[in-house]
């Protein structure tokens, strides 16, 4: 079975945010950047079904240089080899134009399943899965805690809204896109970092894809979010601040 | 019809209440632009939900009928209303943010060469649609460029369900062509995990705990905080995930929504996918070690430091308050 994991290198949880002197994006020097989480998850999906079935899986990545040390990552968990679209402007390009491009370089591997995490821990859009999907005239389904491999496809369990989940089937080839839930992802191991140095990292530049990239929705502008609420910030010594807590919450909110 | 075309979901057979809530942001959006606001229902019975709709809030109602098209799939959806709007060409497209949309809006969205503005909290003239990004620690404010249908959908809670003043109400029936075989996905009924251990929703007060615990093995320091507050312990989703916490305990969209009293958060940076679930509480606090944190700017009262010291320390607070408070009865009594 050949499996495409399409996955992001987005900033750390916990990086500061620092919006930079175009109030288009956020200042990248200093940051720190990590796999998105849900794709660590959709990886993950894919290293069990090979473990089972066999096959190969090629992991497609599109971003900076930068990116290079997130693919390497993916390779050491298990991944077989690796394309990377080398691409500078990716936050200029909308969930349509980012989808495109790694849609073109998706094409010509003919996978069995394509899987992604459901959304970016940056963006936030989730949509790139499911465009994947419609791009490369795929069936797909959405927020995918689990997946087996069926005779004709695939079943996979769906998570729906309050504590919900329904289970699917999809003929072969799908696409879906992996909630942060199923199975814990792995580390890589000492031998899997050695093994990912000599693994095949193909680059392919937005040019190569040919594709259209003029964005229909336009991020104009970055801001800090506004308080919707006053917050009372305590400050003090654990001792003090607990004590202070106390008070306001008996007196000022009457809660307890 | 240009305008403004609303798309309602159903929930156990009525209209859901997000999907009002839908219907307030496009008539909103309908009254920046001027523009007339009207409704698309889908299903395989639509008659019900869509007068429910034209008596309620939106004028105009499609009616988006076919056998096919219940149970919900993501490939009868985008067909049915790709044939919708090919045919009426709406200025807008503005769906509730809910599972289902995210699960074929940015396919049907692409198929008509557009994307998806989704998960929207504010319209503003422009019209500007801001969004939240790195999970609600930044705004951004998103333009639809000319050309075709803009495709929006709004987050749960961001605009507020009223029912409207309405023109007279028209409800036409719209019939998809769908061949069986362009259904490629196989739906299976919706099923619980498990049994459903504790009511969250009617906790009068909740302590809920997110990643900032850092291992199950801290978890005892919060249920000591519990049970001193009489409070239900919850949690934020990667607490569930990781099998500290049983999933019935979980706050958020794939959870349980509380609005509770007090909502004491320890540990939970709140990502939008928590925040929906609880900012509806009377009082909230937040513990958390970043001042950055996004749960600051729901929170009442807010204490940036070190839960593993802030908690047994509060826990101590509220054991001498309730001893303090008996001895202040009894002197009452005298």
């Amino acid at each position: 079975m050949k499996i495409v994991v399409a996955i992001k290198q987005v900033p750390e949880r916990d990086a500061r945010v620092r919006i930079d002197a175009t109030a288009k994006w956020i200042d990248e020097d200093d940051l720190q950047f990590a796999l998105n989480e849900p794709d660590a998850y959709a990886l993950e999906e894919a290293l069990l079904l090979k473990e089972k079935h066999g096959g190969e899986i090629i992991v497609v990545s599109a971003g900076p240089e930068r990116v290079g040390t997130t693919i390497r990552e993916a390779l050491a968990k298990g991944a077989d080899r690796a394309i990377h679209i080398d691409c500078d402007n990716l936050a200029e390009r909308d969930a349509l134009g980012v989808a495109r491009l790694l849609a073109a370089a998706i094409k010509p591997e003919n996978a069995d399943l394509l899987l992604t995490g459901l959304q970016s821990d940056d963006l936030g859009q989730g949509q790139t899965g499911v465009i994947l999907a419609e791009l490369l005239g795929l069936p797909h389904a959405s927020l995918i805690l689990h997946v087996e491999k069926t005779e004709t496809g695939f079943t996979a369990k769906r998570e729906l809204e309050e504590g919900w989940f329904q289970t699917v089937e999809l003929p072969s080839p799908a696409a879906l896109t992996v909630q942060s839930s199923g199975s814990t992802p792995r580390y890589a191991t000492l031998m899997g970092i050695k093994r990912a140095k000599s693994k095949e990292v193909r680059s392919a530049t937005a040019a190569d894809l040919l594709t259209e990239d003029t964005p229909v929705a336009i991020l104009e502008r970055v801001a800090l979010p506004q308080k919707q609420k006053s917050t009372r910030m305590i400050s003090g010594t654990a001792k003090e601040a607990a004590a202070a807590l106390v008070e306001k919450l008996r007196f000022e909110a009457r809660v307890l | 019809m240009s305008g403004v075309c609303v798309v309602m979901e159903e929930r156990e057979g009525r209209i859901s209440r997000i999907s009002w809530e839908a219907a307030a942001a496009g008539r909103w959006l309908g009254a920046l632009m001027n523009l007339p606001v009207g409704a698309a229902v889908v299903g395989s019975h639509t008659e019900t939900l869509a007068a429910e709709v034209a008596g309620n809030a939106l004028g105009k109602v499609a009616r988006v009928e076919h056998p096919l098209l219940a149970p919900y799939t993501a490939d009868g959806f985008s067909l049915a209303l790709e044939q919708l709007f090919r045919a009426e060409n709406p200025d807008f497209v503005v769906f509730p943010h809910t599972y289902q949309v995210r699960d074929y809006a940015p396919a049907l969205a692409a198929r008509l060469g557009q994307t998806l503005i989704g998960d929207v909290i504010a319209i503003e003239d422009g019209p500007v649609f801001t969004r939240q990004l790195l999970q609600g620690r930044l705004r951004g404010q998103y333009r639809h460029s000319a050309g075709g249908p803009c495709f929006l959908s709004v987050q749960a809670g961001a605009f507020r369900a009223e029912t409207a003043d309405i023109g007279p109400e028209e409800i036409v029936l719209f019939t998809p062509r769908i061949d069986s075989a362009r259904i490629r996905v196989k739906p299976g009924a919706p099923f619980r995990a498990s049994a459903q251990g504790v009511d969250l929703a009617s906790a009068q007060r909740i302590v809920s705990v997110g990643r900032g615990i850092k291992g199950v093995e801290n978890l005892p320091l919060v249920q000591e905080l519990a049970s001193a507050l009489g409070a239900e312990l919850a949690a934020s989703r990667p607490v569930c995930d990781n099998g500290w916490l049983p999933p019935d305990r979980q706050v958020g969209s794939s959870g349980h929504t509380v609005s509770p009293k007090l909502y004491l958060a320890v540990g939970i940076s709140g990502a939008i996918q928590h925040l929906v679930g609880m900012k509806g509480s009377r009082c909230i606090v937040a513990i958390d070690k970043n001042p950055d944190a996004p749960i600051f700017e729901v929170a009442d009262y807010g204490i940036v430091g070190d839960l593993f010291e802030l908690v047994p320390a509060l826990t101590e607070a509220l054991k001498a308050d309730s001893n303090g408070l008996g001895e202040s009865v009894q002197t009452d009594a005298r």
